[in-house]
Formats: C-alpha cells, sequence, structure tokens
C-alpha cells in the first residue's frame, strides 16, 4: 500500500458559535483519487480550506507528505508558522475553486506562469514551457494568449486546473469544479479529473456528480453536519450505504 | 429621407439582403412598403438654437474689446507664464506621485489584519480630511515658528543632529509636504474603495497559489482595483492641479500667483484671467486624455474584446465613409439575388 499523502486528524472548527467541522479524520493515500459527498452546509469547503490552511483549525492537525500545515511541532505544543512559510506550504498543495478564480487580467499563459515564476522562483522560460505542456494537457494549447473572460466556463476551469498543476503539487484539491458550469460543459471538465485521476495524481474532490465518484474515486467519503458519516470504496458507500443519513442523500442526488 | 435604400422587403419578416434591396427593390410592387424613420423636428431646433447662442459667444469673445486678446497673445507663451505652468506642473506631480504612495500604503494599513496599523490609517484620513488645505498650507510655510529646529536624538532624551526647519524643508517643500499630506488621505479612500471593488476569490486563488504577499497586492490585487480606482483618481488629479493654485497664498511662483502679479503691475485683470484659464484647460485636457488611454490599458481582459481607440475609430469612420462613396460611384450589380421564399424554406 502507498504511504498516507493527506492526513486530517481530529479537525474541529468553528465560525463563531457554530461549530462547523467537528472532529473529522480522512487519510488519504499517495495515487489515490477520494471524493467527498455530502449535503450543501456539511462542511465540506471547510474541510477541503482546513487542508491547505486557507481556514486556521480550532484544534486537531492537518498533514501533507508527512510535513504538518501551518504549524511546527516542538515537544507537545503547535506553533502556528509566519504567513511565508504558510505561503510555501501551499505551493505543494493545488486549489480548484468552484468560480475559477482565474485572474482576469491576466492572460491564460500569465495565469499559469504566475506562481511558478514568483513562488517557486522558476525561471520564465522553463515556466512557460511547462505552461504550454499542461495547457495541451487540458486542450487549450491554442488558447495561451487568450484572456479569462474570453473562454467558456469548461474552458476557465480546465486553465484553472492547469494552473493548479504549473507547481507540480502533491495533492490537488477541487471544490466542486463543476458546480457553476452549464450542463453541457460538465463533461469536459470531468474528463480532464479523470485523466489525471488514471495518472496517479493524488487527488481529494467534492462534488455532486455520482456517476463520476462511482467510475473514478478509489474512496468514497460520505460528510454530514461536520462530521464523517462512513467512508469506502464506491462499491459500498454509494451501493450498500450503512447508514440512514447516507442512503437518504443518495436518494435524493441520483 | 425616402431614399429605396430604406426599402423593407415585402412583408416576409425575414432580414433582407442589404445589397440586393440597396440597388434593385423586389419586383412585386403591391407588397413593396417604405419604411420611414422618427423625425426629430425638436432635435434640429435645438441645434439651431444652440448654434446661434454659439455664434454670438465667439462672435463676442473675438470683438468685445473687454477680453483684449493683444495682451493675452503677449502674455500666453511669456517666459514668466511658462516658468509658472512649470512650477504648477511640478508641484501637481510630486503631490501627485507622493500623496497617492502614502495613500496606497494607508489604504493597506486600514485593510490589514493589525488593529494598530487600522488605527493609525483611520486617524491620519480622519484629521487631513477635517482640515482645509489652505489652513495646513499656512501652518507648513508658518512650520519654523513652532519648530524653530528639526532634530534627531532619543525621545524625550538627548538630541544628536538638529537642522533650521524653514532652510530644510523650503517654501516650494513646505508646499509639497501641505498638498502631498492633505492628497494622500483622499487618495487612500480612493485605493481602498478600489481594493474593496476586487472580488475577494482573487486573493484566495493568490493565496492558495502561494503568492508571496506584497506580489498579490502588486501583481494581483491593485492592477484590478485600478479599474475602480482611476475615474476617482483622474478626478482628485485634475482637481490638484487646480487646487495647486491656492499654493499663491504662500508667495510661490505658480500660475495663478504669477498671474495675479502681472495684473496687479499692469491692471489687465481680464487677459491674465484668460491666459490662466487656457493653461488650466490645457493641462487640464492632456490629464483627460491620458486618463482615457490608462484605463483603457487597465481595462484589458474586462471585456471580451478591447473597444478602439478614437484614432482607430476616426479611420474606421473614414475608411467607411470612403467604401459607400466608392460603392455610389459604381453600383454592385446583385450576384443573382435570390427569392425571400427561397431563403425562408431552408430555415
Ligand atoms: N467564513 C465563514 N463564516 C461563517 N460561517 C461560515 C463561513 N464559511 C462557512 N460557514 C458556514 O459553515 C457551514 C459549512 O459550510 P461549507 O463548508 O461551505 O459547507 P459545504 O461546502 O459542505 O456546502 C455552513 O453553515 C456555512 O454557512
Ligand atoms: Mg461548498
Amino acid at each position: 500500500m502507498s504511504k498516507v499523502m493527506v492526513d486530517v486528524h481530529g479537525v474541529r472548527k468553528s465560525f463563531g458559535p457554530v461549530e462547523v467541522l467537528r472532529g473529522v479524520d480522512l487519510q488519504v493515500r499517495a495515487g489515490e483519487v477520494t471524493v467527498v459527498l455530502g449535503p450543501s452546509g456539511s462542511g465540506k469547503s471547510t474541510l477541503l480550506r482546513t487542508i491547505n490552511h486557507l481556514e486556521k483549525v480550532n484544534s486537531g492537525w492537518v498533514s501533507i507528505d508527512g510535513e504538518l500545515i501551518g504549524y511546527r511541532r516542538s515537544g507537545d505544543k503547535l506553533y502556528e508558522l509566519r504567513e511565508r512559510d504558510v505561503l510555501k506550504q501551499r505551493t505543494h498543495i493545488g486549489f480548484v475553486f468552484q468560480n475559477f478564480n482565474l485572474f482576469p487580467h491576466l492572460t491564460v499563459l500569465e495565469n499559469l506562469v504566475e506562481a511558478p515564476v514568483s513562488a517557486l522562483r522558476r525561471s520564465r522560460k522553463e515556466a512557460e514551457e511547462t505552461a504550454h505542456r499542461l495547457l495541451d494537457r487540458v486542450g487549450l494549447a491554442d488558447r495561451a494568449g487568450a484572456y479569462p473572460r474570453q473562454l467558456s466556463g469548461g474552458q476557465q476551469q480546465r486553465v484553472a486546473i492547469a494552473r493548479a498543476l504549473a507547481l507540480e503539487p502533491k495533492v490537488l484539491l477541487f471544490d466542486e469544479p463543476t458546480s457553476a458550469l452549464d450542463p453541457e460543459l460538465v463533461g469536459e471538465v470531468l474528463d480532464v479529473i479523470r485523466d489525471l485521476g488514471r495518472t496517479g495524481t493524488t487527488m481529494i474532490v467534492v462534488t455532486h456528480e455520482i456517476g463520476f465518484a462511482r467510475e473514478v474515486a478509489d474512496t468514497v467519503v460520505f460528510m454530514d453536519d461536520g462530521l464523517v458519516v462512513e467512508q469506502g470504496p464506491p462499491s459500498e458507500v454509494l451501493d450498500r450505504p450503512q447508514h440512514e443519513r447516507t442512503r437518504t442523500f443518495l436518494s435524493k442526488v441520483l | 429621407m425616402g431614399s429605396p435604400t430604406e426599402t423593407a422587403p415585402p412583408g416576409t419578416g425575414l432580414p433582407s439582403d442589404g445589397d440586393s434591396t440597396r440597388t434593385a427593390p423586389p419586383p412585386d410592387g403591391p407588397a413593396t412598403l417604405e419604411v420611414v424613420p422618427v423625425r426629430h423636428y425638436a432635435r434640429w431646433v435645438a441645434v439651431a438654437a444652440v448654434l446661434v447662442l454659439v455664434a454670438q459667444f465667439t462672435h463676442g469673445l473675438a470683438t468685445n474689446p473687454v477680453w483684449e486678446w493683444g495682451v493675452f497673445g503677449d502674455y500666453i507663451l511669456s517666459d514668466t507664464i511658462v516658468q509658472a505652468v512649470w512650477v504648477t506642473l511640478q508641484l501637481t506631480a510630486y503631490a501627485t506621485v507622493l500623496g497617492f504612495v502614502l495613500g496606497t500604503v494607508l489604504a493597506f494599513m486600514r485593510l490589514s489584519r493589525n488593529p494598530v496599523l487600522q488605527t493609525v490609517s483611520w486617524t491620519y484620513i480622519w484629521v487631513f480630511r477635517s482640515i482645509p488645505m489652505i489652513v495646513q498650507l499656512v501652518f507648513w510655510f508658518n512650520l519654523s515658528a513652532l519648530y524653530e529646529r528639526l532634530g534627531v536624538g532619543i525621545p524625550f532624551g538627548p538630541v544628536f543632529w538638529s537642522v533650521d526647519s524653514n532652510s530644510l524643508i523650503g517654501t516650494i517643500g513646505a508646499a509639497v509636504i501641505g498638498l502631498t499630506l492633505h492628497q494622500a488621505a483622499y487618495a487612500a479612500e480612493i485605493v481602498r474603495g478600489g481594493v474593496l471593488a476586487v472580488d475577494e476569490g482573487q486573493l484566495e486563488a493568490s493565496a492558495a497559489l502561494g503568492l508571496p504577499r506584497l506580489r498579490q497586492i502588486r501583481r494581483i490585487v491593485l492592477p484590478q482595483a485600478m479599474r475602480a480606482i482611476l475615474p476617482t483618481a483622474g478626478n482628485e488629479i485634475i482637481g490638484l492641479l487646480k487646487g495647486t493654485s491656492v499654493v499663491y497664498v504662500m508667495a510661490i511662483g505658480e500660475l495663478f500667483y504669477q498671474t495675479q502679479v502681472i495684473y496687479g503691475r499692469n491692471g489687465r485683470v481680464i487677459p491674465l484671467l484668460l491666459v490662466a484659464t487656457a493653461w488650466y484647460v490645457l493641462l487640464t485636457s492632456v490629464l483627460s486624455i491620458a486618463q482615457y488611454y490608462v484605463e483603457r490599458h487597465y481595462a484589458k481582459g474586462a471585456d471580451r474584446s478591447t473597444p478602439p481607440t478614437p484614432l482607430q475609430r476616426a479611420r474606421r469612420l473614414l475608411t467607411g465613409v470612403r467604401s459607400a462613396a466608392a460603392r455610389r460611384r459604381d453600383p454592385v450589380v446583385p450576384r443573382s439575388s435570390p427569392h425571400p421564399e427561397s431563403q425562408g424554406d431552408s430555415r
């Protein structure tokens, strides 16, 4: 069995008086695809955002490839890292947003080159070569000079995926990557993600596409009300759910 | 008006093929209907009235001896005035650049999560928006009366080095400081407004990609904030350009002060005010044009295609007129114009 790439341990997170994550444990092995399902408001986005430390946790911890995210451990104390060090850690964690969040004033190529050059100090030439290769991979080799608003939603999301890949991250996090898309554009984005899964990219994908989960996921995680209710291979969680809440949810989305 | 150009295709409701209708109206006579555009009679009356007024005004400007165009001509490019324009420009440039740099720093202090920085910024803006600019200028002018010497040393302790404050800043320096501090308070709010207009997802994406903090601001946030900043900033800079005339109270030889000096000597008030006005109008026009192009630069990617510049638009209009004229000279014979009915079938 491959090593554990993402380790989420007892994570709790509150916004004011509301506890949104109530002790979440999750392990993702290198090269595996984990799909997270769950009703709206169950804490899926918050979980992803704690993994790359866009949200600080109240207790528990997250580690990627054995490295604590956002903290440094000394004895039995966790010391918060400075922002600069957190930013460096984030270059190992790709994040794809529901709304793409491409930089609209930069061309597609500039969007892909920005982080490798300014965060990883790669040479521009090297970064551009990588960018062209990645654009080719997501089927947009000819749109390098376009601005994001000149592209369709599906194309924009594929650029966003390529932008995340440009940092050669250890894990890719997707927060409902197809929820903002017109139905006919969902397929092209899922195709790209499926392709990444086949080539051994470690991924956590939050989605409502059950068919995609069944086909691509190694593990399906069902979350409700800030807790992981059950997890396992798709054949178990999707076809023989053990928990009432999972059954209710699946009956609604299928 | 009622030329054959405006004849519609017979009541099929189909879009017409421009060429065929222009040169050959459809044959079936009774169904041919003429389109008569709305006629704006009132508009023509208004145009005539405005033209008469403009003509009267221009005539008055040219012929009424009060304006003394000769005197205007003598002074508009005189050394003194050109020199004064240069001073005005320098004051504007320094105060704009320094004011917006300080303003941007203040804006990000105000937006930061650090309560100390927030409070300092808020207080600065509160103080400098409260004090009238002219009061502040006179204050700086008289600084030496308050602090005769500015020194460096341990707070409340011994002073190591000091200098006479009036000789350190000088009059122009005092004016620049006054204008800058005033400008910075307004610039801070303009920049803050622009930054708040940028989608929060942009900062999130920058943070998720691990871009260094300064880079996030300089490369991602500010260029997008510029779209919201520029129209107001343009106003502000043009206001400042004219606002520099206030420093005449400090006897600095900028445009308005020199104008006053000259008409104080020769009594030709009106033509000299005209000289000042002409220069202010010219400088403002240049700034407005510059603003247009800077805004256009920062609009990159905001629309699906960049709008043409006025120059490109003019050129396009010219070529359009020329080709239209050419068409009129040798009308194109319609290429076997299809019947509207057959077009309808293909739908
Ligand atoms: N920044 C925030 N401040 C306050 N409440 C938040 C914030 N972000 C999320 N929440 C709340 O946390 C809960 C879980 O949100 P989220 O993680 O986005 O759920 P999901 O992605 O599963 O729909 C929701 O009730 C939401 O309103
Ligand atoms: Mg969500």
